[in-house]
């Protein structure tokens, strides 16, 4: 085998491969080639580093230099200075989000110094495609540790133990469903991954998938063994094609070396496993509905119970968990239950992947001990909100969750703390806003979204989330009446108890959290007619400060609609009427004399 | 796969490739590699410290380059770092010499005197 000196690895994930991390890669190589530097140098490309914000990125080991926002134009550079001469190239260096932490190294960023990974442990180090860089950390020792030493009982009672709660959002207790499954009646099992991610602003299972596909490989064998299966199914978005990509190697890979297939590590263990691809819907999330997905059918949820442990695919026990609760069995059986508790609290061992977006600096994938506070996240991690604005609101758990103010920063995040707050932990999406977000607005885009994707199955949630996105688009095109949120209210409750499936059950949420933190907000939009952030568009006016206009007539030129009038050399008006509200004239005054109101 | 024994061996074969990329508290040995080692002949001496490692499964030594390291009259020059110890440096290093410093001083821990900074300073 080769030997190298330096390793150069390039983020292949979703984000910096749209951002040319491929062409880096390949320019990387033919250069380190031109420079005579092949069969020195190794050129890796891995998962997401989870900082993406910053991408491309590159990380040259081993003296683990952090390049940021890498172009092709910097490749010859980081070649010439850091391959062949051994001097870090400093200007491409990441620099934190605060402007003291010129960084040097992967380890001191400080973005990754709070961070404790165990479901990302591999993502961004190893190569995805190459399952013997998986071997290399401890990868299938723990497939091979139970199927050799361990009976499927003792399994179940190691997840139980670690006290592991599924990270798809609910919360559930894994070993208890590892255990009902092992318990049900059938001459066929099937063990599920659901990677259907769907949360807006969530994408840590397709970074899980794409940076370490093994690790969901090797746990769903895992769960085969303790449950009795030997079929598995991911069940995976087509929008994802590099995940899906990288899984099909890695099933290949690990049929290949004997690690799926027949008689796995000479036991008379059997399993193996297919991806069937989802076309993108919301609700195929929900087990239900992606099991009717699986089998051909219209993807809608059905009642429950019976539970799909007992009644699952094609009407057999089955398994179903989402992708980051199996990253994280490998390292429980590696390492032990009692090693998993000392992480995260009583109640939500472990850790938690979050997907930061919004008006955040360091927007990307962290994964945290649970307990760890929203205000560490936000402040520490993810580097505060950017252009020195105020911090007003996060939304967590997607379309499912809810908004939490400023008043709560230091909440430690949990399951249950989520939840007493209004909000949830759902897959893991984190949506920070500040001072210029209006929260009725927020809460009007994920009534749209709900509607756009609720299957149909059920009123409430297919007529009755209708009805609460027109009264929303109702209050911020400012023709909300007072009784326009008594009815919100109802309805919202309405829906929480009579729908179908957990969408619709959680759809009114973002509505009654906004509405119960930022009532003032609803309360401008109907009574003063008022957009308090200034965001929407129909409650705001443009208008010249006649005291500060000096008559230069740049902005009556602008308009494209001929709203602004007055003679040159005297205070313009805007009529009110005509104003298509674009802004054009605020961004020619060179005086500054329009302002919004 | 049949059993644990032949996965380990896998891992023992991969784990040498990802090594690189986990800190290590392991030895650390540093090849001067600007203008002044290069033109001296640091190339061929970096070669045959990674051919050595590498045949000898050295685990936990990790060869490193680095930039001038100021003395450029006595290029090439190899520094050793090995945790608990004082840090070693060779001057005038050639493939033939480095070769003998991976033997006495990497495997038997005994410092090649003759060829280090101290010795030609004297």
């Amino acid at each position: 085998m080769d030997f190298y000196r330096a390793h150069v690895l390039i983020c292949g994930g979703t984000g910096c491969t749209s951002s040319k991390s491929d062409q880096i890669e390949e320019k990387m190589k033919q250069k380190i080639e031109e420079a005579g530097l092949d069969k020195e140098v190794m050129v890796v490309r891995t998962g997401c580093f989870g900082l993406c914000e910053a991408g491309p990125i590159v990380v040259v080991y081993p003296e683990g230099a952090f390049y940021s926002h890498v172009g092709l134009e910097d490749v010859d550079e980081i070649v010439q200075e850091h391959l062949l001469k051994g001097r870090i190239v400093k200007h491409l260096l990441y620099k934190g989000a605060k402007e003291e932490d010129i960084i040097k190294s992967v380890n001191e960023v400080n973005f990754y110094k709070k961070q404790t990974r165990i479901a990302l442990k591999n993502c961004g180090v190893i190569n995805p495609e190459d399952i013997n860089e998986y071997i290399a950390v401890d990868g299938y020792m723990a497939l091979g540790k139970v199927l050799t030493e361990m009976t499927p009982t003792e399994i179940i009672d190691v997840i139980k133990e670690s006290g592991l709660r599924g990270r798809g959002g609910g919360g559930f207790p894994t070993g208890l469903k590892w255990n009902f499954c092992a318990q049900a009646q059938g001459d066929q099992k099937y063990v599920i991954c659901n990677a259907d991610e769907g949360d807006p602003g969530a994408f840590m299972d397709r970074s899980i998938l794409e940076g370490d596909p093994h690790c969901v490989i090797e746990a769903m064998a895992i769960a085969g063994y303790a449950i009795g299966a030997d079929q598995g199914f991911i069940y995976v978005r087509a929008e994802y094609p590099i995940a899906v990509q990288r899984l099909e190697i890695a099933i290949n890979q690990a049929r290949e070396k004997g690690l799926l297939g027949k008689n796995i590590f000479s036991s008379d263990f059997n399993f193996d496993i297919e991806i069937r691809l989802g076309a993108g819907a919301f609700v195929c999330g929900e087990e239900t509905a992606l099991i009717a997905s699986i089998e051909g059918e219209r993807g809608m949820s059905r009642n429950k119970p019976p539970y799909p442990a007992n009644k699952g695919l094609w009407g057999k026990p089955t398994l179903i968990n989402n992708v980051e609760t199996y990253a994280n069995i490998t390292k429980i059986i590696n390492k032990g239950p009692k090693w998993f508790r000392s992480i995260g609290t009583e109640k939500s061992p472990g850790t938690k992947v979050f997907a930061l977006g919004g008006k955040i600096n360091n927007t990307g994938l962290v994964e945290i001990p649970m307990g760890t506070t929203l205000r560490e996240v936000i402040f520490d991690i993810g580097g505060g909100i950017p252009n020195g604005k105020k911090f007003k609101a996060v939304q967590t758990g997607g379309p499912s969750g809810g908004c939490i103010t400023a008043d709560y920063l230091d909440t430690p995040i949990d399951y249950d703390s989520l939840t007493a707050l209004g909000s949830m932990m759902g897959s893991g999406g984190m949506i920070v806003m500040d001072e210029d977000n209006c929260m009725v607005d927020i809460a009007r885009f994920f009534l749209d979204f709900t509607v756009e994707e609720s299957c149909g199955k059920c009123t409430p949630c297919r007529i009755g989330t209708k009805r609460m996105l027109e009264i929303l688009e109702k209050i911020t095109s400012g023709k909300g009446e007072l009784k326009d949120i008594e009815k919100l209210e109802k309805l919202a409750a309405n829906i929480k108890t009579s729908a179908l499936c957990g969408l619709g059950q959680t759809a009114p949420n973002p509505v009654l959290s906004t509405l119960h933190y930022f009532r003032d907000e609803y309360e401008a939009h109907v009574i003063d007619k008022k957009c308090p952030a200034g965001n929407c568009k129909a409650l705001l006016a443009y208008n010249i400060q006649e005291d500060i206009c000096k008559g230069c007539t740049l902005c009556a030129k602008n308009c494209p609609v001929g709203a602004i009038s007055g003679e040159a050399k005297k205070p313009h008006s805007i009529d009110q009427d005509k104003c298509i509200k674009c802004g054009a004239c605020m961004e020619k005054c060179p005086f500054n004399a329009i302002k919004l109101g | 796969m049949k059993s644990l024994e032949e996965l380990k061996k896998i891992r023992e074969e991969a784990k040498k490739k990802v090594q690189l990329r986990h800190d290590s508290d392991g030895t650390r040995i540093v090849v001067g590699m600007a203008t002044c080692g290069i033109s001296a002949g640091a190339r061929p001496v970096l070669m045959t410290l990674l051919e050595e490692v590498n045949k000898r499964n050295l685990s936990n030594v990790m060869v490193n380059q680095t930039g001038c390291i100021g003395v450029c009259r006595l290029e090439p020059i190899v520094e050793v770092y090995r945790p608990g110890e004082e840090k070693v440096t060779y001057v005038h290093m050639d493939s033939e010499k480095a070769k003998r410093v991976i033997t006495e001083h990497i495997v038997n821990g005994n410092v090649v005197t003759e060829y280090t900074v101290g010795a030609y300073e004297k």
